[in-house]
């Protein structure tokens, strides 16, 4: 992980100064208590889920569930699940709904955001408006299904897709990093002769790499992350995305009413396998998140800041 | 520029007009107001052009089912047409014959209690965690000791519900890892994941475990703009520990908690929902039946469409009315708020 220190603006750093007083030290013991904590509170249980996926039957026999200390690495879980079967397809699902959803999300976002960059052009504060509305009014969750069953979008990743392709809060982030661009430099291309969707490609685009980037993983978080849309949308058991699967892996138990039979398997999954699915469905997450963490405060709160 | 109506740079009515950063125009020039409506739409197509397809996504999924709330006002049977559009022209209309069941329906304001209650509570064991917290950061003199922790705890922001409830139950659960230490030390585990009476202890434990890194992100920045000469100059008049953070902290994020506060308030119906969903029947209705949950069970879960969009309607209605107040209050305080009249 990078510990690149996130806060740019002014962060404290070095010596303390001279006229601050020295902390006591029951401050300071009381403050590393809580932020261990807290660390460890994130990591032991990734730790412990991913140990006990990568252990054998007669270790977590042994060891009565879960598996702490690692005692030899035992890939079998994750053989078995890539043999095939409910895992690995709702993983093919999840990754076209991710990489599909984002790039259509991306698309639509920063079209529309551009578009409503340029105060002055023609129907800008109606599109204004319009676009801004829906961060009031959420769109209701009945005449919703209706309308997406309606459109015959059910059991297909469109439904997944397509109701969540635009979020009107990255929508503002990248407007306000479109406005921060120099209006001189617009002006110039333009006299120049170039139309906005050259200045979008050639120009906007390149100074908003950073906010693209965050935007970018906040909607392949949440592709990656939908569960509640499929349970409305997604009836057959061979198109559930990953989460749904997970689920019914995990916690069948606590929430019988929305989960079916286990999908698709003869055997109830060992804990081993189970481990093995949370481990894959959180994998995605922290293999990409570290790479775009440090746009967070530079892409996120100035957009917000400024939009 | 200002005498001659027509620029003399060629191209120069091309670019628009800079809108808020441009200086003030001169009066009597209200030039881009007389352009005609073809020479706009000439210059600006590309716009227009590029505004569409988030236009037809929010017409078709947001703007669509805003207007199909009217099927709150029917009796609406899926199963009288081919599909909902059918279904819904066949439908019988029965004016607010399903909100006077709503309001007499006991399940209805228990949800509603329920809701406020959880609200309530995260507003005082929730929402001023992420301050503590970024405090407590900002506070480090090691930058690569903070990028660590932050590193760490921004990361289950980005976990699903599913995961983080996953994780509760494989750690706190009847099966989980405390009970299984509990029972090889002979105790009796306890019962912490299924418990109706400490359900909102547990919600909002998941929440905290969720978003509290999350949550400090603004304040970190909020906190960074401090200007570190008004610590220096309070510490040099005497100023403790605690007396700058009273007098010089707060009232520095005080814009940003107030920010926050409104928009919670302004969300006071919602909690997480599927959160709430997800545990709903291993806890029981009586202590996780939310609103939400509620609109969910009563009307696609059970096919009550008019129903739950009833009961969504007055959610959605009373919800608006929130945020607005919120944010009336907001401006009366002398805040941003959500909005601001341009």
């Amino acid at each position: 992980m990078s510990g690149t220190a996130v806060l740019k603006p002014r962060p404290r750093r070095g010596n303390r100064p001279a006229w601050e007083d020295q902390p006591t030290r029951a401050g300071q013991l009381l403050r590393a208590i809580v932020l261990t904590l807290l660390v460890l509170g994130v990591l032991f249980p990734l730790w412990t889920v991913l140990v006990t996926s990568l252990s054998s039957r007669e270790t977590i026999a042994e060891a009565g569930g879960f598996v702490i200390v690692p005692r030899g690495i035992d890939t079998s879980a994750y053989e078995t699940i890539f043999a095939g079967g409910a895992v690995t397809r709702a993983l093919w699902i999840s990754t076209q709904v991710t990489v599909i959803g984002t790039a259509v999300a991306l698309a639509v976002t920063v079209l529309a955001a551009y578009s409503l960059s340029r105060p002055g052009s023609l129907g800008y504060r109606w599109l204004l408006a319009y676009f801004l509305l829906p961060f009031l009014i959420y769109p209701p969750l009945v005449p919703k299904y209706l309308v997406v069953t309606g459109l015959g979008l059910k059991d297909t990743i469109w439904a997944l897709i397509l109701p969540s392709a635009i979020s009107v809060f990255n929508l503002v982030v990248v407007r306000g990093f479109f406005q921060a661009i120099p209006q001189e430099l617009l002006d110039s291309a333009r006299i120049d002769g170039a139309g906005d969707f050259r200045i979008l490609v050639r120009i906007a685009l390149p100074l908003s790499k950073a906010v693209v980037a965050v935007i970018g993983l906040f909607y392949a978080v949440s592709y990656w992350n939908v569960w509640f849309d499929a349970l409305l949308f997604i009836d057959r058991n061979d198109m559930y995305p990953i989460q749904r699967v997970l689920q019914s892996y995990l916690l069948a138990g606590q929430a019988p009413h929305t989960s079916g039979a286990t999908v698709g398997t003869t055997m109830p999954p060992t804990e081993a396998i189970k481990m093995a699915v949370v481990v894959l469905t959180v994998a995605p997450i922290v293999a990409v998140y570290p790479f775009v963490q440090r746009h967070f405060i530079k892409g996120v709160l100035i957009g917000a800041v400024k939009g | 520029m200002t005498t001659s109506g027509v620029t003399a740079v060629a191209g120069a009515d091309r670019t628009r007009p800079r809108g808020p950063r441009r200086p003030a125009r001169p009066a009597g020039t209200g030039r881009r107001r007389r352009l005609p409506l073809r020479v706009r739409l000439r210059r600006d197509w590309q716009l227009l052009v590029m505004a569409v397809p988030g236009f037809v996504i929010l017409l078709v999924f947001s703007y669509l089912p805003i207007a199909g709330n009217v099927i709150a006002f029917q009796d609406y049977n899926p199963y009288v047409g081919d599909d909902p559009l059918e279904a819904f022209l066949r439908s019988e209309w029965i004016g607010f014959g399903q909100f006077q069941l709503l309001v007499e329906d006991p399940a209805f304001w228990h949800a509603f209690a329920n809701t406020l209650t959880i609200t309530a509570f995260q507003l005082v064991f929730f929402f001023p965690l992420p301050i503590v917290l970024a405090i407590m950061l900002h506070n480090l003199l090691s930058s690569r000791l903070r990028g660590f922790i932050q590193t760490v705890v921004y990361l289950p922001h980005f976990f699903s519900w599913v995961l983080v409830i996953t994780f509760f139950v494989q750690m706190l659960g009847g099966a989980g890892l405390l009970a299984q230490t509990m029972r090889d030390a002979g105790l009796q585990p306890w019962n912490i994941m299924s418990n109706p009476d400490t359900f909102i202890l547990l919600v909002t434990a998941e929440a905290v475990w969720k978003d509290v890194g999350w949550g400090t992100i603004v304040f970190l920045a909020a906190l960074s703009t401090i200007d570190t000469n008004l610590y220096e100059a309070a510490a040099t008049d005497g100023a403790g520990r605690w007396r700058r953070l009273w007098h010089i902290t707060l009232p520095g994020l005080r814009p940003v908690i107030v920010l926050l506060l409104i928009l919670r308030l302004g969300d006071a119906l919602s909690v997480g929902f599927e959160q709430f969903i997800l545990q709903r029947d291993a806890v029981g209705r009586e202590a996780a039946e939310v609103l939400d949950t509620f609109v969910y069970h009563f009307s696609i879960a059970t096919g009550n469409y008019g129903y739950g969009a009833a009961a969504g309607l007055v959610k959605a209605a009373i919800g608006l009315c929130l945020i607005l107040a919120a944010n009336k209050v907001a401006h009366k305080l002398g805040e941003r708020g959500i909005y601001s009249r341009p």
